[in-house]
Formats: C-alpha cells, sequence, structure tokens
C-alpha cells in the first residue's frame, strides 16, 4: 500500500461522486419525459422506433403487462443471439473464417448476455466474428442495461406513487434509457479510448514478424505474432458503461487492446460505476426527496471502501510462498497483473467491478491472494446490490430497505412504513423470496458441481482453491456479474447449462417479483409520516442498512467461504 | 396482450440491434479512422517495410542482449496475442512457484554475476499474456546483463532504457513502466551497437 495507491483511489472516488448529480439529474429528466439537450438529434429515431413497432408511448401499464413485455422481449434477443453465433460462419464480416458455436456455448452465451451477465465460457477473439461481436453481442450490451434500467424506472415509479395501478410504459422507458442515456455517453467514451489506442477496424487479424523468435510447446521456432484487433472500442465503452463486462478479448480488460493506459484505467473504472451512482440521484428525484438516494450512495460507498481496503492490503502484501529466493515483492502479488495497473489499480477493478455486476476484468482475480481473492467473492455475495447493475442494483438494494425497515419496525414494535407506503405481509414475502433465492441457488449448483465428476472436471488450482473457484462461477453467474476465477474449464455442456440456470434465476426470479412488490407499493394509500416514521435518510439509517446487508450476505456464504478463501490463506501463513 | 407485445419485441430488437449493433460501430469506426488511423489499426510498428510487432503488444526475448518481457501464459507459443490470457495459477499452487523458480534460474543464468534482488514483474505472468511492459526496476536489474552482450557501456543502455521509460500519467495514475518491444528496437538502432545484422 503505497501513499500514491491511496490517491488514485481517493481521485477515483471523488470524480465518481462529483459526476452523480449531473448525470443523475439528466437521468430523472429522461424517466419523466421532460427535455433533454439531446432531444433533437434522438428525439426522431425515437418517435420512429415507437411508430415502426406500434408502441403507444402515451399508454401506461401495470407491473405485469410491463413483466410481460419485458420477458417477451428478452427472450427475443435471446433467440437472435443464439441463432446468429450457430450460423456466423455463413454471415459477413468474418474475416478470421470464425466457424459454428457450440450448441451449449452458444446457449449459454445468449442467456448470458441478455441477462446482463456477460459470462464468458468462450475466448473472443478465438471463437466469435465481427458481426457477432458487433451484431448480436455489442447490441445486447445495450439492450441488457436499458432493460435493467426501464425495470428500475418502473420499480421507481412504485415507490413514488400512491393509490396508482400502473408504473408506465416499459417500451418507453427501454427505448429512452439506449437513446439518452448509453448511445451518447457510448459514442464519446468509445470515440477518447480509441484516441489512447483501443483499435476499431474491421480488418483481419495483424502478422507481425517477431523480433527475438519464441519457441512453441513443440520447440519449433515461431516467426509470426498474430495480433487479434476489430470493433473493439465500440464495445468496450457499452461494456463497461452498461455494467455488461463482456470482453472482445479472452484476457478482458487487462489485454492492452481493451484497456491500453493508465487513463483507460481510470475511465473504465469510472464507466462501470458511473450509472449506477448517478441513479441513486435519478431515484430521489423521481420520489421527490433527494435525500433518500444521497443515502443509498452513501451506504453503498461505505461497504465499497471497506472491500476495497481489505483487498487492497492483501494485494500489495508479497506471496509468502515465495520468501527466500531473492525476489524483490516491493510491487505486491504480481502473478495475473499488468505492470501498467500494479496493484493498486487491479485491487481498485476488482472491487469495483464485483460490487458493481460488471464482471470485466483488469488482472486475473484466479491468481489474487487468499483473502484479496475473497473480496471479489464477498461482493457478489452481497446479492450485487453495492452499486450492482445498471438498475437492478438499485431495485436490490431498494429490497434490502424494505427489509431494514421491516426489522426496524419489528424491534420498535412500530408499523413499518417506507417514503409513505405501509410495508405489509405481500411486501415482506416478496423481499424475503429476493434474499432467499440467490444464495439457494449459488449454494446448491455449487455443491452439485462439486460431487459431480462433470463439476470437478473443470479445476485449475488444487486444494481449497479449487473449491473457491467453483464457487466462484455460480457466484458469479447466479449474480448476473459475469466475472470468473478464470482457471476453470468452464466452457463444457454441464457448466454451461448449469450456469445459464444460473443466470436466468439471478436475473428474472429478482425482477418480477420486486415489480410486483413495486406494483403493490403504488396502489397503497399515502400514510402520512408521524412521530414513530422512521426517517430513512440519516446516518442511523445508512448504518443500519449496512447492517442488515452484511448481515444477510454474511450469514448465507460464511460456511463456504471458509471452505476455500479462508481455509486456504490460514494453509498459505503456515 | 401477449400477441401485441410479441410483434413490439421483434420489431424494436430489429431496431435497437441496427441502431446500437451496426449503426453505432460504423460511426465509431469512420470517426476513429479518420481522427485516429494509427491507432484505430492497432498501433502497429514497422521498420523498414516490414511490420514488427504492436507498441501496445508485447513480444517474448530470450536472447541476453535484448530486454526481457514478463512470462506469458498464452498457448501454443508466449505472447500469442490471438489467444490473450493469464496462467490463472492460485497463489499456494505448486505450478506457481515452479514457474517463478524456472524464470529466476534463466535470469541468473544469462547473468550469473548479478546479485541484486529480482523484481517480482520479471518472475510472475501477466494478466493478459500480452503485458508489453516491465517496471523500472526490472529494467535495471537487466541493464548490465544486456550491455555486456552487446559489448556497450551501461550507460549507453541506461539512456535508452530513460527514453522509453513512462512514468505515470499525469504524474499520478498507474505505474511507471518500461516498453520491452520500444526499447529492444531502439537498442538495434543504436549507433552504439554495430552487431548483429
Amino acid at each position: 500500500m503505497t501513499p500514491n495507491g491511496f490517491l488514485q483511489i481517493g481521485l477515483y472516488l471523488a470524480v465518481l461522486v462529483a459526476l452523480v448529480k449531473p448525470l443523475g439529474a439528466f437521468m430523472a429528466r429522461v424517466y419523466k419525459r421532460e427535455k433533454t439537450f439531446l432531444d433533437p438529434v434522438f428525439g426522431p429515431l425515437e418517435r420512429l422506433i415507437y411508430r415502426l413497432a406500434r408502441i403507444d408511448a402515451a399508454r401506461e401499464m401495470d407491473w405485469k403487462e410491463n413483466a410481460v413485455a419485458m420477458l417477451l422481449f428478452n427472450a427475443a434477443g435471446f433467440l437472435l443471439v443464439y441463432l446468429m453465433q450457430r450460423v456466423q460462419h455463413l454471415l459477413p464480416l468474418n474475416p478470421e473464417g470464425m466457424g459454428p458455436v457450440s450448441a451449449d456455448s452458444s446457449f449459454n452465451t445468449a442467456v448470458s448476455f441478455v441477462t446482463n451477465t456477460n459470462w464468458q465460457g468462450y475466448g473472443g477473439e478465438t471463437t466469435m466474428s465481427y458481426l457477432t461481436q458487433m451484431a448480436a453481442l455489442t447490441a445486447q450490451n445495450f439492450i441488457s442495461a436499458a432493460t435493467g434500467m426501464a425495470l428500475l424506472a418502473l420499480i421507481i415509479r412504485g415507490f413514488a406513487r400512491h393509490s396508482a395501478t400502473t408504473l408506465g410504459n416499459f417500451w418507453v422507458d427501454m427505448t429512452r434509457s439506449t437513446l439518452y442515456i448509453l448511445l451518447p455517453l457510448s459514442i464519446v467514451f468509445a470515440v477518447v479510448l480509441v484516441s489512447q489506442g483501443v483499435p476499431q477496424n474491421f480488418s483481419p487479424y495483424a502478422h507481425a514478424q517477431f523480433v527475438d523468435p519464441p519457441r512453441d510447446t513443440s520447440g519449433a521456432f515461431v516467426k509470426e505474432q498474430v495480433i487479434a484487433t476489430g470493433p473493439v472500442a465500440s464495445q468496450i465503452a457499452i461494456k463497461q458503461l452498461g455494467t455488461n463486462g463482456g470482453g472482445f478479448f479472452n484476457a478482458n480488460s487487462a489485454h492492452p487492446f481493451e484497456n491500453p493506459t493508465p487513463l483507460t484505467d481510470f475511465l473504465e473504472e469510472l464507466a462501470i460505476l458511473l450509472i449506477a451512482a448517478a441513479l441513486c440521484y435519478t431515484y430521489g428525484q423521481m420520489v421527490g426527496d433527494t435525500r433518500q438516494g444521497w443515502a443509498l450512495l452513501v451506504a453503498m460507498t461505505l461497504i465499497l471502501v471497506a472491500m476495497l481496503g481489505v483487498c487492497y492490503w492483501a494485494e500489495g502484501a508479497p506471496n509468502v510462498l515465495l520468501n527466500g529466493h531473492g525476489i524483490d515483492q516491493s510491487a505486491g502479488n504480481m502473478e495475473g497483473k499488468e505492470v501498467r495497473f500494479g496493484v493498486a489499480n487491479s485491487a481498485l477493478w476488482a472491487t469495483v467491478t464485483t460490487s458493481a455486476s460488471n464482471g470485466s476484468v483488469n488482472a486475473m482475480h484466479d491468481s489474487f491472494s487468499p483473502l484479496g481473492g475473497m473480496i471479489p467473492l464477498i461482493a457478489m455475495h452481497l446479492g450485487e446490490v453495492v452499486f450492482g447493475g445498471v438498475g437492478s442494483g438499485l431495485y436490490g438494494m431498494l429490497v434490502f430497505v424494505i427489509v431494514a425497515v421491516f426489522v426496524a419496525g419489528l424491534l420498535v414494535g412500530r408499523t413499518p412504513e417506507y417514503l409513505g407506503h405501509k410495508v405489509e405481509s405481500f411486501e415482506m414475502k416478496m423481499a424475503s423470496l429476493l434474499i432467499l433465492i440467490m444464495p439457494i441457488t449459488v449454494l446448491l449448483l455449487t455443491a452439485l458441481a462439486v460431487v459431480t465428476s462433470d463439476g470437478r472436471g473443470a479445476i485449475a488450482n488444487p486444494g481449497a482453491h479449487g473449491f473457491s473457484e467453483i464457487l466462484y462461477v455460480f457466484t458469479s453467474q447466479g449474480n448476473n456479474n459475469g466475472s470468473a476465477f478464470a482457471g476453470v474449464s468452464v466452457n463444457t455442456p454441464f457448466y454451461n447449462i448449469m450456469g445459464a440456470v444460473a443466470m436466468l434465476i439471478g436475473r428474472y426470479w429478482l425482477a418480477i417479483p420486486t415489480l410486483a412488490l413495486a406494483g403493490a407499493l403504488a396502489r397503497k394509500k399515502l400514510v402520512p409520516a408521524g412521530e414513530g416514521t422512521l426517517p430513512t435518510h440519516t446516518p442511523l439509517f445508512v448504518f443500519w442498512l449496512i447492517a442488515v446487508v452484511l448481515i444477510v450476505g454474511a450469514l448465507n456464504f460464511l460456511p463456504a467461504l471458509a471452505l476455500g478463501p479462508v481455509v486456504e490463506y490460514f494453509m498459505m501463513i503456515h | 396482450m401477449i400477441v401485441k407485445h410479441t410483434i413490439t419485441s421483434l420489431i424494436a430488437l430489429l431496431l435497437l440491434t441496427v441502431i446500437t449493433g451496426v449503426l453505432y460501430p460504423l460511426l465509431v469506426t469512420g470517426i476513429a479512422q479518420v481522427a485516429f488511423p494509427a491507432k484505430a489499426n492497432g498501433s502497429l510498428l514497422t521498420v523498414r517495410g516490414k511490420t514488427v510487432g504492436s507498441v501496445l503488444i508485447g513480444q517474448p526475448f530470450s536472447d541476453p542482449k535484448y530486454f526481457w518481457s514478463r512470462l506469458s501464459a498464452t498457448a501454443p507459443y508466449p505472447f500469442n496475442a490471438g489467444s490473450s490470457t493469464g496462467s490463472n495459477l492460485g497463489p499456494t499452487n505448486p505450478a506457481l512457484l515452479d514457474e517463478v523458480q524456472g524464470r529466476l534460474t534463466d535470469l541468473r543464468k544469462a547473468d550469473s554475476l548479478n546479485a541484486l534482488p529480482v523484481p517480482v514483474d520479471l518472475v510472475t505472468s501477466s494478466s493478459s499474456g500480452l503485458d508489453p511492459d516491465i517496471s523500472p526496476s526490472a529494467a535495471a536489474y537487466q541493464v548490465g546483463r544486456v550491455a555486456r552482450a552487446r559489448g556497450i557501456g551501461e550507460d549507453a543502455v541506461r539512456a535508452l532504457v530513460d527514453a522509453n521509460t513512462r512514468e505515470r500519467t499525469f504524474g499520478l495514475l498507474g505505474e511507471p513502466r518500461v516498453n520491452v518491444l520500444a526499447l529492444n528496437l531502439a537498442l538495434d538502432e543504436s549507433a552504439a551497437w554495430k552487431g548483429g545484422k
């Protein structure tokens, strides 16, 4: 840990917080359908989409109809992504002649990109044609992010409204999220990335003459270096902004073409949390009390900073097993890290990408120290509510708010209420369902993999670390994160199918009950705040909310963590 | 309701796929190829008409007269930029210790007089398998060997290292680093070096 490392982290947090209000206020205007400075550019396009797709933009829908619209739209997206991979060898823009992707891998990838997980069982530069990368994967980067943001807009209206039956129109919120928020930010960001060296072309892979030719595994000299390129920048920009995380290349954001300089690293890290953080402010504006949004943002940030501190400390320390060999380990644990980022930026990225449900990596989590690698696991075990995915993170956190309010109400013997809504048994049933389903999915699938040879066959590292690898697989997919302890060989039918199940449950089993919860809240009559009302914007409530999030997350996964990273840590130091 | 929303789903998907999956990448490509053509095409390095690599992508070196890069776990040969990957070795995996000791042996065999501690980035694999950089201390560790192998003064080598060292961006972001390929190309081109070729 160095003063410069703390300074970089401090600067990151300061810039992030400074951008929350301007972007959050802008997004509130988008969801309230007020005029924005982008109307002259995207207004005609928006109206064209409504006309051609037969969307009645003036009509609001209840939670069920919105849920149906969302599911049908995502199902269509799934089919398109699946089919494009299966027939990519017949389609244009395939200069490297990539063949069709296997059925189970295409299935997993289609589910993965539609659910905003972007788990990747494949290596991008050895599997996908340029057209698949663009029209299937880049497009779903936008569409799945816009789906999450639209769901959030609907759910926020449920929290804001009283005695109402409708939540808004999914089609309108989804279209406006894409056109007014994701697309303009991505265009600007992609051009900035190119200016730093991220490629953007449709050429075949480049071939270079090695200066000092190496030998391959058979001992023969290799004269040429193959250098994969393609339309990279346009995918990387939305991959970070939309908390998608699916890389153009196998090495993801560690690849010098995805993330060539410290400046791109800083901006990409910023992009990962930018929209999720700013949505807290949007929430505050839409419910008519910005303090409510700030309170959630403060709670998220405090949890993030605590996890970041542990991760940075653990990665900055030397690997004790390498002591005594005459190695200068002052740079920290550099296995699986890039020199231009160093330990501080690798720990920052790992914590940020798993707090948000982004899942891109600029260092290999599998090679992190035992406790450093435990932090990404914990960040995901909290249910992706510390920032989380764009939209989905905040609506997950709102569920925790309901639980926190309810438990606090029980403690003092008052009817719990939040923003003028009485919290009653239906809301608590939905909230309990939401909180239980993720750990059940993750732990059951982990257990299944550990006891089957198909599951154990994927392990790359021996001992407790191997268990952590499997736990990470299902934690990541069950929370729609997409990062990996990447040593595991998961491109097998067993993992592709089980993982897809985890991703589907993680996305829709959370989204639909939360919509139902929002629908129920919207119908309730306004309960004016009284003397017994627990204020939900105070430091007291912020700490209470943090406690609820941490206790639920810790209780669910402590035994599993004890078997993996904790055991490995104690074995290492002895 | 289902039929109506299914029709809307299909049309909206088609329109948004064209906008975000075709028009958007084309727009960015157009801007990129006009404004930053070299970077948009992979920052390729050319020496006497031959493409010798990309300034952003590392290459392996094993000749003592060159600075060596970090280890690379790509297959079937190191620094295969058509198939990026890290080693994914866990911190307690015995294979990690083997990898580190193997590199230490190679480094010491090529430079038996050097008693300096070996900087950790020189004995570990990068995350991408394509790391173009080493730390300034990893370069400093190798200056003596490279100077001797080329029969030139250490000061001349050190000057080239300094010329190919990049400090933190704005003095703050990232880590100081030395671009190995650029440094080695500069060594081959330097006036002090008349060997080889």
